[in-house]
């Protein structure tokens, strides 16, 4: 996990790229890619739609959903990018479904904080971890369980990827980032995980434009930059309330 | 006879502490704020928000603020965003006070089946396996039996599991039931009566579970 075979020139340098195609650059068949968003939720649009045009097969795709509704990584199920899918719920995504059914994608279902903590210690050098999550049910099988203190554990292992697609909403030129509300999620987590992150940012400025306190994701983390202002953000569901009344209407 | 489900959610919601740390699942239990005063707890959503509000009102949506169930909501005054690894180290850290989710079959040692029909579709296991184990306070919010009078209180669950010997608390419609272990007459566990909704008598409640009632 110490990226030996990653060079050490230049790799903070020049990360802003011109289009979603040179940042994407290396993202080839049969690698492991993680892509952050809750469902539809704080997706990187632009290079999901850039994977596709890429004409890559056989991905392992680490993701909370695979997208819903046809959106988002249900249109890489679609266009049958994906050999093997790791997320924790599959929901009404009926193309997974569909292709779960005949067998044409593995699924690997994880609890959701079990896929996160797998990430986050991938990301963070260690290789396995103790949990209660899973004790006494499928999940455990094939695993070692421990009892720790008195309480049964289930150990998991670091999972890690070839690369991380996220989205953040302002991100400056070193890679600095910041998300906005729930569009966080699993992607500041995928960064850390994975040898080469790309964000597509909403807002890309300049160097000291982020007050260091309020940065969520350092630049470290981040590899390979491309701007994106426009987006669908599509609703999964829209709920919403009637504005009361107002008084003596 | 029994709770409707407004009850049932109003009944849940008599449940969460002042000034705790709440989780509602997925369905009925998201009724359950409807049932909150205002300020009286704070509810926490696993995708990664805390102090979580009411939906918005109509033209006020925003695809970015979504619960758990991916739903637009909104954040209330003293909330906060984070990223997934925070939220269920959150819950796994025993910081969440009370998670109060939807249930297949509860067993009357207090496991947990809600994530998998045998032989039906898999929607995923999500945050549900994380929650029940982590949480200082699990309470089932559940149908008592099905449309077929088939048990979902049980002896045993034969559905998947979702953890083991958790559900402190299981409240449906005909009222309020703990499970507790080693209980029973045969040395296995019993469901204890809290209480009996109202118009409900005791040996239909008997009738409809699949585990010895208790005292």
């Amino acid at each position: 996990m110490r990226n030996a075979d990653l060079p050490f020139v230049g790799r903070h340098h020049h990360k802003v790229k011109d289009s979603v195609a040179a940042a994407l650059d290396g993202l080839d068949s049969g690698m492991t890619v993680m892509v952050g968003g809750f469902g539809l939720c704080g997706n990187a649009e632009a290079l999901i739609r850039g994977v596709i045009d890429r004409g890559v097969k056989d991905l392992t795709l680490v993701s909370n959903n695979a997208g819903n509704l046809g959106k988002g990584l249900a249109t890489w199920l679609r266009a049958g990018l994906i050999r093997k899918v790791i997320c924790s719920y599959l929901g009404t995504n009926e193309d997974l479904h569909s292709r779960m059914a005949a067998g044409t994608i593995e699924v690997e279902v994880t609890p959701q904080g079990t896929l996160v903590e797998r990430m986050r210690a991938a990301g963070a050098g260690i290789p396995a971890f103790y949990t209660p999550t899973g004790v006494g049910t499928v999940v455990e099988d094939g695993k070692e369980v421990r009892e720790l203190d008195g309480r049964l554990y289930v150990m998991e292992r670091a999972l890690p990827a070839d690369y991380a697609l996220i989205r953040a909403r302002k991100v400056d030129r070193f890679g600095n980032c910041r998300f906005y509300r729930t569009a966080r999620n699993f992607s500041p987590i995928m960064a850390t995980a994975a040898r080469t992150t790309i964000v597509e940012a909403d807002e890309l400025l300049d160097v000291g434009a982020i007050d260091p306190d309020d940065v969520h994701l350092p630049g470290l983390y981040v590899h390979r930059i491309v701007a994106v202002p426009e987006h669908e953000d599509p609703f999964e569901y829209k709920t919403s309330r009637k504005r009361p009344a107002a008084e003596g209407a | 006879m029994g709770y409707s489900k407004e009850q049932m959610a109003r009944r849940a919601a008599a449940e969460i502490p002042e000034g705790s740390i709440v989780n509602l699942g997925i369905g009925l239990p998201t009724l359950c704020a409807d049932y909150l005063p205002e300020g009286h707890a704070f509810l926490h959503s696993e995708n990664g928000l805390l102090g979580m509000g009411p939906f918005p009102y109509e033209g006020e949506e925003d695809p970015q603020l979504i619960n758990a169930g991916k739903q637009t909501v909104t954040v209330l005054p003293g909330g906060s965003t984070f990223d997934s690894a925070m939220s269920f180290a959150m819950i796994r850290g025993g910081h969440v006070d009370l998670a109060i989710l939807g249930a297949m079959q509860v067993s009357a040692d207090g496991d947990l089946a809600n994530w998998a029909v045998p032989g039906g579709k898999v929607m995923g296991i999500g945050g549900a396996m994380d929650l029940a184990n982590g949480c200082r306070r699990v309470i089932a919010l559940m149908q008592h039996a099905t449309k077929d009078g088939e048990h979902k209180l049980v002896r045993a669950c034969s559905y998947p599991l979702t953890a083991r010997r958790v559900v402190d608390r299981v409240i449906t419609e005909l009222g309020v039931f703990d499970p507790v272990a080693g209980a029973g007459p045969d040395g296995g566990g019993g469901f204890r009566v809290i209480e009996l909704a109202p118009g409900v008598d005791r040996a239909e409640v008997a009738r409809l579970t699949g585990a010895p009632l208790v005292d």
